[in-house]
């Protein structure tokens, strides 16, 4: 596993960026090219950001991998998640060995509006932004709705902002390394209201890139290989307008299900997860619908402190998206390079102690796709 | 973009025509082509709701969709429709932070936005309170 440091990186190229996450991620594994057998890239919108499309060819050309397979995997924001679950089917199909599952997105080539009408562009394109949707407006409509039904408030949601700024802090490939405090978050410019500037990820350039290979065979390699045990994935409707209820993500809620039985656990046996953040009610929700809480207690169980670093159910201790910036191709997969480093016992002063297993869930749109992936540590 | 992607949709955005399902009689806005229910069982038709519902819930937007930047702030809500199907709308003709969950409101056409000066104009539906009359 490799990534690059996420954040502003205006003098690398979309191409060097995934050189340097690939080249990283097998020095990390010990092999080089001639083991590799195929490739799955998640990128969300080479096409918008860099009017760059058939990325899948471009970075197998660059990394010297002709002519082996390239599929560049699209799901919005769950780009890097899909990627990864492609990668790992296409391992437990037997049909590849050494299969490279890498995320990546160049955001800051164009200006933070067209940026933002880009991601606009995974949501329904007919039916919301024709009458004025954003992004922020989507989570907003789900916040409001959460405050209404279970009394969550806005400083619940702002904690969650204050934690991931904390453990990004802690990241040194984090895109920021400054705290917040509540009222900071409180007090800046409104966005969509309920949420402020402070409760929304940024706009970030970034790659990641992980090697997965069959159980058997990274034993040879490492001492300490991460086994994924479960892999779920689940659709629903586009359109945030067209679901009965605007408090849980119900694709969630399936690809959770379906990863906690492949891997034959319960919510309760995860001992931290790194959880779609793209704003901080996306997080309350997350650890709803992951089933870490009761539904409607997310804001609670922010507040009470079991979602930091010690507490009993750890979540983004990478800093997340708000904190570790949000690269939508590269999000997937470099959540489960935290999940790694946390299991291996490499993640310093983010560390969770005697972490052996570990979630990862990656949103697409306003919940349209999602995929959850269950991590154990092999040794 | 060009004019047929919006011109296509017209009957619905100006008119509320959404489609209902002959066979599970379940009513969809927007329009759909086939009944996610009953699939290649169910046949679509065309169904005009009636303009009235309540507020689900609302945002304010204060940083704005392509289009819409001379709004700013404006209201954003998901709509009830009284026959069931749930839309998406700006509430208008009021303080965009005065709209609260469960305001009853009616579909009206409105201007939503344009591309440039010279580009498409386009037309649709907000949502208008009902003022609830207090005769005292």
């Amino acid at each position: 596993m490799g990534q690059t440091k996420f954040g502003e990186l205006w003098d690398v190229s979309f191409r060097q960026m995934m050189l340097e996450a690939g080249v990283r991620a097998l020095e990390d594994a010990g092999i080089d090219g001639a083991h590799i057998d195929a490739l799955y890239v998640g990128n969300m919108s080479g096409g918008q950001f860099i009017k760059q499309e058939h990325i899948a060819s471009l970075i197998a050309d660059h990394a010297g991998l002709v002519p082996l397979p390239s599929t560049r995997v699209e799901g919005a924001c769950a780009s890097g998640g899909l990627a990864l679950r492609q990668a790992f089917i296409s391992v437990a199909s037997g049909i590849h060995d050494f299969v490279v599952a890498a995320g990546i997105e160049k955001m800051t080539d164009v200006l933070s509006e067209q940026a933002t009408g880009a991601l606009a562009t995974a949501a329904d394109q007919e039916w919301e932004v024709y009458a004025g949707a954003t992004f922020p407006g989507l989570y907003a409509l789900m916040a409001r709705r959460h405050m209404y039904e279970f009394g969550t408030t806005e400083e619940e949601m702002a904690m969650v902002a204050v934690k991931n700024h904390h453990n990004a802090c802690l990241n040194p490939c984090a895109q920021y390394h400054t705290e917040v405090t509540v009222e900071a978050v409180l007090r800046s410019p409104p966005v969509a209201l309920p949420l402020k500037l402070l409760d929304c990820s940024p706009v970030t350039d970034g790659a990641a890139c992980v090697v997965l290979a069959p159980a058997e065979e990274a034993r040879k390699y490492t001492d300490t290989p991460v086994i994924i045990e479960g892999s779920g994935q689940a659709s629903d409707t586009i359109s945030l307008h067209s679901r009965s209820s605007l408090t849980t993500l119900k694709a969630t809620v399936e690809a959770a299900r379906i990863a906690y039985r492949m891997a034959g656990i319960e919510p309760k046996d995860v001992n931290l997860a790194e959880v779609h953040d793209c704003f901080t009610i996306a997080e309350i929700m997350a650890i709803e619908d992951l089933g870490f809480c009761r539904r409607g207690e997310g804001g609670k169980l922010t507040r009470e402190g079991a979602t930091q670093i010690g507490g009993s159910i750890p979540i983004n201790t990478s800093g997340g998206l708000k904190g570790k910036g949000h690269p939508v191709g590269a999000t997937g997969i470099a959540q489960a390079i935290e999940v790694v480093q946390q299991l291996r016992g490499e993640a310093g002063k983010r560390q969770v102690n005697g972490a052996t297993v570990g979630l990862t869930h990656n949103v697409g749109g306003s919940g349209g796709t999602a995929v959850v992936h269950i991590f154990r540590r092999g040794d | 973009m060009a004019v047929p992607r919006f011109w296509r949709e017209i009957p619905s955005r100006y008119n509320l025509i959404g489609s209902r399902c002959e066979k599970c009689n379940k009513v969809y806005f927007p329009p759909r082509y086939m009944c996610p229910q009953c699939r290649r069982v169910g046949k679509m038709l065309p169904h005009i709701l009636k303009p009235r519902g309540k507020v689900i819930t609302h945002t304010t937007i204060y940083a704005a969709a392509s289009g819409f930047e001379e709004q700013v702030p404006y209201s954003l809500a998901i709509i009830e429709l009284e026959e069931g199907p749930r839309i998406l709308a700006q509430v208008t003709d009021c303080d965009p932070n005065d709209v609260k969950i469960g305001d009853e409101v009616e579909i009206i056409f409105r201007k939503l936005g344009e591309e440039g000066e010279e580009g498409v104009i386009y037309y649709g539906y907000k949502a208008r309170k009902i003022e609830i009359s207090n005769s005292s």
